[in-house]
């Protein structure tokens, strides 16, 4: 029985892709529409292209940009978060500036960032930064605004101290919120850190398939657009893991609390 | 706007002891205020060199010039028309496709790995294929937006026919209720918040890529003005223009919620929050 289930639930998972991809490699399959070249061509020259040298030398520089811009902006925004979160009146103050500035498509701060930073690393990661750090920021100080009450009445009568108060309490009560931020700041991230090299780099991903795009090398670009969605889904796949993992406590709470 | 100015009455209220205490909407626009004072002063006092953030007034200067001409307010035009049609598109196609997947279990089960695997795909990724296939017009743009959008409704409709009531599924197939007529009487007032938070989240993400298409593809629009102004070295108008943009998206985000609102008068939770 759990044989057959096991079987019946990979069917479900590998069965529709395995389909598409099909589709895609017979449609292709002779084409000699440039656009579209056969996808064995593709996966033929994805290693020649990304396995040769360019591996190291620009696809783990976009990765290593991208997550410490991302880590950046994460302790910039939980910090920012919870200070904001925790003053009424810094919040009041701060409230429309903070919808302004979350409003700015990030990509656009890309010029502006770059008259003050240059086109370096630099650059990018504050690009990474300046767009992962809003989605982050909102959500911790309406994570800290929502805490429970009992509990935050619970830990004065304790008198608990500040520093044990703010890791227990605070960030603990908040998390929930944190995390689901966090998550829309890692799709952002990855936008940026493709945007900012299609303007200025001289290496990274994005520059690269740009570079295929304008010398037209199209089974090349094509290699690029696959290798973007496979970062994206491993990054997102670690992201669930990491967060099934640290916030097990609040998934089993609301569990229980819709059973009951 | 009233939303703030309720819970400064409320905070006004709770801190009685302090009946000086400033009602949040007041110390909001001194936020705003202190932003507009900061960005003025720190370039005068050569805090920061004013080739690269300007005076206040300069912005404010070089968007008056902006908008005495038509430019401006066509690539305005355009860049609202891009994002209307590719939500439009978005919406549509999330919709009526997250009711048909989310309707039929197998169905679902099948595209569930499909999905979660094209949902992470940056949208930018297929920028070269846009330019590649439309070069520099509003369709490669489009077709960004559209992307980018569409799994935002898609991911929010599907989790709202999943949380219809077993018990009103059951009762409808029992009084053998005609396919449309579930759907218009069970399915559609249950995912009717989740699809309004599909378009809430959506018509962020399609102005992002609305605005990101025509800066780095180059079709018309407000972010292909911005590309300009950075070409040229007119640092005050790719400000001013940066900051109509965070307007549009300040309005875009008050609209929507508006709307969000409307559609939802009947919900319990905007119900209770009127009340209280």
């Amino acid at each position: 029985m759990s044989v057959l289930s096991v079987a019946r639930k990979m069917l479900l998972l590998l069965a529709v892709p395995v389909v598409l991809i099909a589709a895609w490699w017979f449609a292709t399959a002779h084409s000699t529409n440039f656009f579209w070249p056969p996808l064995h061509d593709i996966l033929a020259t994805f290693g020649d292209t990304w396995f040769h040298g360019r591996f190291t030398a620009d696809v783990l520089p976009s990765v290593a940009r991208l997550l410490a811009g991302y880590f950046l902006a994460l302790i910039l925004g939980v910090g920012l978060g919870v200070a904001i979160g925790s003053l009424r009146w810094l919040r009041a103050l701060l409230e429309p500036v903070l919808e302004f500035f979350r409003a700015i498509p990030s990509p656009v701060l890309v010029p502006i960032l770059m008259l003050f930073a240059g086109i370096g690393d630099g650059m990018k990661i504050l690009v990474i930064v300046s767009g992962c750090v809003w989605p982050v920021l909102l959500n911790t100080v309406e994570g800290v605004r929502g805490l429970d009450e009992v509990l935050t009445d619970t830990a004065r009568c304790y008198r608990m101290r500040p520093h044990s108060r703010l890791i227990h309490l605070v960030l603990r009560g908040a998390s929930p919120q944190i995390a689901a931020g966090a998550r829309q700041a890692l799709s952002i991230g990855i936008i940026l850190m493709v945007i900012s090299e299609m303007f200025a780099a001289n290496s990274g991903v994005g520059f690269t398939i740009v570079q295929f795009q304008r010398s037209f090398s199209i089974p090349q670009m094509w290699t690029g657009i696959i290798l973007l969605g496979l970062i994206g889904n491993v990054l997102s796949i670690i992201f669930q893991i990491v967060e099934s993992r640290a916030l097990s406590w609040y998934t089993g709470l609301r569990r229980s609390q819709r059973e009951s | 706007m009233t939303a703030t100015t309720t819970t400064g009455a409320t905070a006004a209220a709770t801190s009685g002891r302090r009946p000086r205490a400033l009602p949040a909407w007041v110390l909001g626009l001194i936020g705003l205020a202190g932003l507009m004072l900061l960005t003025e002063l720190a370039p005068r006092a050569g805090l920061v060199s004013r080739r690269y953030l300007p005076p206040f007034s300069d912005m404010m200067a070089a968007l008056g010039d902006e908008a005495k001409t038509s430019t401006f307010w066509q690539s305005l035009l355009d860049t609202l028309r891009g994002w209307a049609i590719g939500l439009a598109i978005a919406l549509v196609a999330g919709v009526l496709l997250g009711i048909v997947i989310g309707s039929l279990p197998a169905v679902r089960a099948a595209l569930t790995s499909t999905i979660e695997f094209l949902r992470p795909i940056p949208s930018v990724a297929l920028i070269p294929l846009a330019v590649l296939l439309y070069g520099p017009t509003p369709r490669s743009t489009l077709l960004l937006v559209v992307y980018a959008s569409f799994w935002q409704v898609l991911v929010q409709v599907l989790y709202g026919v999943q949380d219809v009531d077993p018990v009103a599924r059951e009762t409808a197939r029992s009084y053998r209720f005609r396919p449309l007529t579930q759907v218009r009487t069970v399915i559609w007032p249950t995912a009717l918040p989740y699809v309004v938070t599909g378009f809430r989240l959506g018509a962020a993400v399609a102005l992002i890529l609305e605005i990101t298409g025509e800066l780095v593809i180059g079709s018309p629009g407000l972010g292909q003005q911005i590309a300009v102004a950075q070409n040229s070295e007119a640092v005050p108008s790719m400000y001013a223009l940066v900051i109509v943009v965070g307007l549009l998206g300040v309005l875009v985000n008050v609209v929507v919620r508006a709307l969000e609102r409307r559609a939802l008068r009947w919900h319990p939770s905007i119900r209770r929050e009127m009340i209280s």
